[in-house]
């Protein structure tokens, strides 16, 4: 197992790099940090995505000179699919951020088990 | 007899019986572990604690709960070490079945890899015929995968719904909570007025920027850029100015209502430039348009035109999530 992993360093690091970000996410109470374990995990998966279109010694898909060998370039897919990912990552982490800001408002706490604390008092008759 | 029943009623069994079948929940019963200062208090006669009105940030002082919490904490306690413990474990195990999985996984950088199939091919080797964007990552999302990226620019301007939905403060229904709210999130009182460095900065950075944002934009379909990279850029620029110069000089040119405009007619345009086929229900139909000289800036046929689009809508979003977060309106 040791030395394909070494060989495949780029995806070990991003798998660790999620694994940091899902740490993140589950063992931190306070929601800014758990969106920040959020973004950390899109961006193992950047990182993943990245590495998967990358050929050893290839140039960057822009067509220079007329060459049109399909030996000449790495492979454009998976840079369209880092693309979508990162507007997809920008679009719910501003709306994430902006439920934290709700949430604070109103129950006056970034603590998650504080909020739901709240949430149960306010319930209760 | 009775107890026995006590012993039972007071026992953990009968307390993990009762949270596994979801009637007490121990969160419920208090969060603060060992807080001295706490104790003290709960020591306290209970008239002695004030009873505010509760308001964001405080928390409301009850001595019967604080009682309860006390005799719950240690419970509290092993449940968060027990939670600790099995998320760490939880992380560590997929960490080790994912890095299982990548030691399977073939090697990096390999020509032979299965993700290298025809699809990539194909978009390489007929790519410059067929779109007649240079870049073919460009030409791969706005030509071939077109209805995808306009799935994107949605999911960009309904997120900014949402945020504005979320954050916005609306003064007419207000009661005085609601205007007080207005009062303080309008930081037009509190922005500086005269930052002379920031000012004179922005005077050289901001057309720097701009012209840099519309470059990356225009020249999408010939070098590495786009519109959603050169929409941000055009956006970081407009954050710039506001924060120079204020809200005063940026709604001269740019409100809410040029925001609705601008992003609704880009997406209208992105929405009917791409779904001709939907229309006419053609699989192999020509676009009538020229598709240019490949390299020539204006190539390429409708690319150009939905980079355009692309960065148009990434930039109002952009500006809109800062206003938004900023004062709640724009």
């Amino acid at each position: 197992m040791g030395a394909p992993l070494f060989v495949n360093m780029e995806e070990t690091i991003s798998i660790i790099l999620f694994g940091i970000g899902f740490t993140m996410l589950l063992l931190h109470r306070n929601l800014i940090k758990k969106i920040m374990g959020m973004n950390i995990m899109d961006t193992a998966v950047y990182l993943f995505l990245a590495v998967k279109g990358y050929i050893n010694g290839r140039m960057v898909p822009i067509v220079v000179d007329g060459i049109q060998d399909v030996s000449a370039y790495i492979n454009p897919v998976p840079s369209g699919l880092v693309l979508t990912g990162i507007v997809v990552s920008v679009s719910t982490t501003a709306l994430m951020l902006a439920l934290t800001i709700r949430l604070y408002e109103r129950y006056g706490s970034l603590d998650l088990d504080e909020i739901l604390i709240r949430m149960k008092e306010e319930e209760r008759p | 007899m009775s107890r026995i029943r006590d012993n039972y009623e007071n026992s953990r069994c009968l307390k993990i019986k009762k949270w596994i079948d979801g009637e007490v929940d121990l969160l419920a019963s208090g969060v603060e572990i060992e807080a001295p200062e706490e104790a003290k208090e709960a020591a306290l006669p209970e008239s002695d604690l004030p009873n505010p009105a509760w308001q964001p940030g405080m928390r409301r002082p009850k001595a019967a709960k604080r009682r309860r919490r006390n005799r719950d904490g240690r419970d509290i306690r092993y449940f968060r070490r027990i939670y600790q413990l099995m998320s760490v474990f939880l992380c560590l195990a997929i960490i080790f079945i994912l890095l299982w999985t990548v030691s399977y996984l073939p090697a990096f950088g390999n020509a032979g890899n299965p993700d290298n199939n025809e699809v990539s091919a194909r978009y390489i080797e007929s790519g410059l015929q067929e779109t007649g964007a240079v870049n073919i990552v460009t030409g791969m999302i706005l030509d071939y995968r077109a209805f995808d990226t306009f799935g994107e620019s949605c999911v960009l301007f309904i997120a900014s719904c949402c945020v504005l939905v979320l954050l916005r403060i609306d003064a007419a229904d207000g009661d005085a909570r609601a205007r007080k709210r207005l009062r303080e999130a309008d930081d037009r009182v509190f922005e500086p007025k005269n930052d002379v460095i920031l000012q004179r900065c922005a005077c050289v950075m901001v057309p720097l920027i701009m012209v840099f944002g519309i470059y990356i934009i225009l020249n999408g379909h010939l070098s590495p850029g786009g519109g959603f990279s050169g929409g941000a850029v055009l956006g970081s620029g407009l954050i710039l100015y506001l924060n120079a110069f204020g809200f005063k000089e940026t709604e001269r040119f740019f409100t809410e209502k040029v925001y609705r405009r601008v992003t609704l007619s880009a997406l209208t345009f992105y929405c009917l430039a791409k779904s001709y086929s939907f229309f006419t229900g053609a699989n192999h139909l020509h676009s009538g348009i020229p598709l240019g000289t490949p390299g020539a800036i204006l190539s390429s046929g409708l690319i150009l035109p939905l980079n355009i689009c692309v960065g148009l809508v990434v930039a109002c979003t952009m500006y809109a999530f800062y206003t938004l977060f900023r004062k709640g309106g724009m």
